[in-house]
């Protein structure tokens, strides 16, 4: 048989039906779905009288809207925020759909949910309406963003149409030096790359750094696949990923689990299969990095300085001079120059258990900088109560955080959480767009440890130096 | 969805890379729960102040082009978020049709179900009409997609490339949900088959 690649097989797995031309109808086996890219859709199937074919599969969860204040059980959502929120909810009953409303502790981001839940499993396809489903391909599973139309057409049909992209490999040999994070790697493969150098791919990770890393830290690197333009990014099953899905809710058990185990273990990529594209990166090279300007491949390690608009060839001249004047950055200047007033840390790239862990370690004991606003949004309600368990909610307390509930909030500041014109952010979430985080707010991309350092000295800084202090 | 076939209009040129859908539709608009009334904030941050009046100097607010069909632009738009929002943005204000060099996979797709023709051309077709659009409303671009060409106001045709699936549905307003539920039976036996070979799933 021919060697194949793990998207391959878990591609030859899911096809219903492939048309001479090549395009072929998929099978999805989880549907992630969340209020601001699904009423339209459940609109839709009323409008033609459809059903959802396979509610057991379907997993709805509001996480977009909804405030992250301790008051948000007595309101605090704007009409229109309510309107969608609602929606969901009566969407979820009248076609009986699975459901995590907000007043659930399971509630939370939808990809931080899924996996906690046990509803990713390894050799799935996963879709939901949101680009950063390519974080449940840390499971060895398929998993992407669709639009809204996508969105109803996996509800009546549980499949989608789809063409096959094609492979790329990254490869991250070695090990990570200390300081260096999951988050780290993936920005630093994005700036390799450049935002659409994963278009029409998709990315295994590999390699022995990747192999190191916790499923925490696998699911920030497949998440920002996406800023690469790659629809969704994977990395093999191990041990590791077994471990995580033993005894979650929703994971087989028994004679079901030792089944899916036989058949997790047979995906991995063959020995000479075909990759299109190849890119190999030694992880002692990666540092730890930041963006300067307003998309996710301005990156730079922490070490570096604003470049000029001059260092570019191409459109990218003039789309860096506008990165600049926006972000109110002069070439030349020091990267750790960089003075920041609000710090955000959250996300479904980096709002799970590990990242408040790497958070706190560096919070401990320390106070953030006078006239910083700083705020802890924990990936889901389950995720928060093992943080204030572990203890890591005093400390971000303590230190001068505010301690939010969880959902998606300042990633992309659909809810009450905004930065103000020319508010500078420290953010772990995953992009820097021009008026992201809010209008003529400027967002600044890294790591959950690197955001807690800007927290405590009120600029962009090496937490290499800052490790190298505590000792 | 509205069927395309041929489209003769105003293209507004917006030579800038990384469009991406926050500047489409940004996310305060995205709290709708219908699919209409989207035009009104397309390119809200970069259209108009925040007191509400309009930038002057951005191209879709410029008398040449505040009927523009077409848009050409700089490598990978549509990067960033699966918003559907940011096509039905685009239709409701009335484009039809972007041409530029490349484009990020979902929001690609998500064109196609809208009735939005992209077009990728090579970076020299891009720049040539580019610089078509640049000279105003007199300066009409024609989208043919049965023939497969754009053809710029000097007469100067350019072949594209299409899936020929996504332009036959488009070419026919097709919907693909109905086209997909007439493949129920293969869709049941998929199901039977894949229960017995993985029935944790």
């Amino acid at each position: 048989m021919k060697a194949r690649t793990l998207y391959d097989k878990i591609w030859d797995d899911h096809v219903v039906q492939q048309a001479d031309d090549g395009t072929c109808l998929l099978y999805i086996d989880r549907h992630l779905v969340h209020e601001v890219t699904s009423p339209q859709a459940f609109e839709g199937l009323r409008m033609t009288g459809r059903k959802v074919r396979a509610p057991e599969k379907t997993i709805a969860v509001p996480d977009h809207n909804v405030p992250t204040t301790l008051d948000r059980a007595n309101g605090g959502m704007n009409e229109e925020s309510r309107i969608q929120v609602d929606a969901l909810d009566t969407n979820a009953k009248d076609f009986g759909i699975h459901y995590y409303p907000v007043s659930d502790v399971r509630q939370g981001i939808v990809h931080i949910v899924g996996p906690e839940q046990g509803w990713t499993l390894p050799g799935m396809t996963v879709v939901c309406g949101d680009s950063h489903t390519a974080t449940h391909g840390a499971f060895g599973s398929l998993a992407h963003g669709i639009g809204t139309s996508e969105v109803e057409h996996v509800l009546a049909t549980q499949t989608l149409i789809q063409r096959k992209g094609k492979n790329m490999k990254v490869e991250i040999t070695g090990s990570l030096l200390p300081g260096v994070t999951a988050k780290d790697i993936t920005m630093t493969v994005i700036g390799e790359t450049g935002t659409a150098g994963g278009t029409g791919y998709v990315i295994e990770y590999c390699g022995q750094a990747i192999r190191e890393l916790s499923m925490e830290g696998r699911m920030t690197v497949c998440n920002m696949a996406i800023e690469g333009g790659a629809r969704a990014g994977l990395i093999a099953p191990d041990e590791k990923t077994f471990a995580y899905c033993m005894g979650r809710p929703h994971a087989p058990k028994g004679a079901a689990w030792e089944a899916a185990l036989t058949y997790w273990k047979t995906l991995f990529t063959d020995e000479g299969a075909h990759f299109d594209k190849v890119i190999t990166i030694k992880g002692e090279d990666i540092a730890p990095v930041v963006t300067w300007g307003t998309s996710p491949e301005d990156v730079l390690p922490i070490t570096g300085t604003v470049p000029a608009a001059s260092d570019f060839t191409g459109g990218k001249v003039d789309a860096v001079q506008r990165s600049l004047d926006y972000m109110g950055l002069t070439p030349g200047m020091k990267l750790t120059d960089i003075k920041i007033d609000t710090v955000f840390i959250g996300s479904c790239t980096n709002g799970r258990i590990e990242d408040l862990r790497a958070a706190a370690a560096v919070l401990k004991g320390k106070k953030i900088n006078d006239g910083m606003r700083a705020m802890v949004v924990p990936g889901s309600g389950l995720v928060r109560a093992q943080a204030e368990e572990e203890g890591l909610a005093q400390i971000f307390l303590d230190a001068g955080f505010e301690w939010r509930l969880a959902g998606c909030s300042m990633c992309l500041a659909m809810n009450p959480d905004q930065l103000q014109p020319g508010e500078r952010c420290a953010a772990t979430s995953n992009r820097n767009f021009e008026g992201r985080q809010g209008r003529g707010g400027r967002t600044h991309l890294l790591s959950p440890a690197m955001a807690a350092a800007a927290a405590i000295t009120g600029h962009l800084t090496d937490i290499r130096e800052m490790m190298a202090e505590a000792v | 969805m509205e069927k395309f076939t041929k489209l003769t209009g105003v293209a507004a040129p917006m030579p800038l890379v990384n469009i991406d859908t926050d500047m489409i539709i940004p996310k305060q608009f995205l709290k709708t729960i219908k699919r209409s009334g989207l035009g009104a904030n397309l390119f809200d941050e970069m259209r108009f102040n925040l007191d509400g009046t309009e930038i002057a100097d951005f191209v879709l607010n410029k008398p040449a082009y505040r009927r523009a069909e077409i848009i050409v632009a700089g490598e990978n738009f549509g990067c960033g978020s699966s918003r559907e929002h940011a096509p039905w943005a685009l239709l409701d204000f009335g484009i039809r049709a972007v041409i530029a060099t490349s484009f990020a996979d979902i929001f690609y797709n998500n064109c196609f179900k809208n009735g939005i023709l992209p077009i990728v051309m090579p970076e020299d077709v891009v720049n040539a009409l580019m610089e078509d659009a640049q000279r105003g409303a007199n300066a009409r671009i024609t989208v043919d997609l049965e023939e497969q060409t754009v053809t710029a106001s000097d007469g100067q045709t350019y072949p594209f490339e299409v899936d020929a699936f996504k332009r036959h549905c488009m070419m026919n307003g097709l919907d693909d949900i109905g086209l997909t539920m007439e493949k129920a039976a293969s869709i049941d036996s998929y199901e039977a088959k894949a229960s017995t070979l993985r029935p944790w799933v």
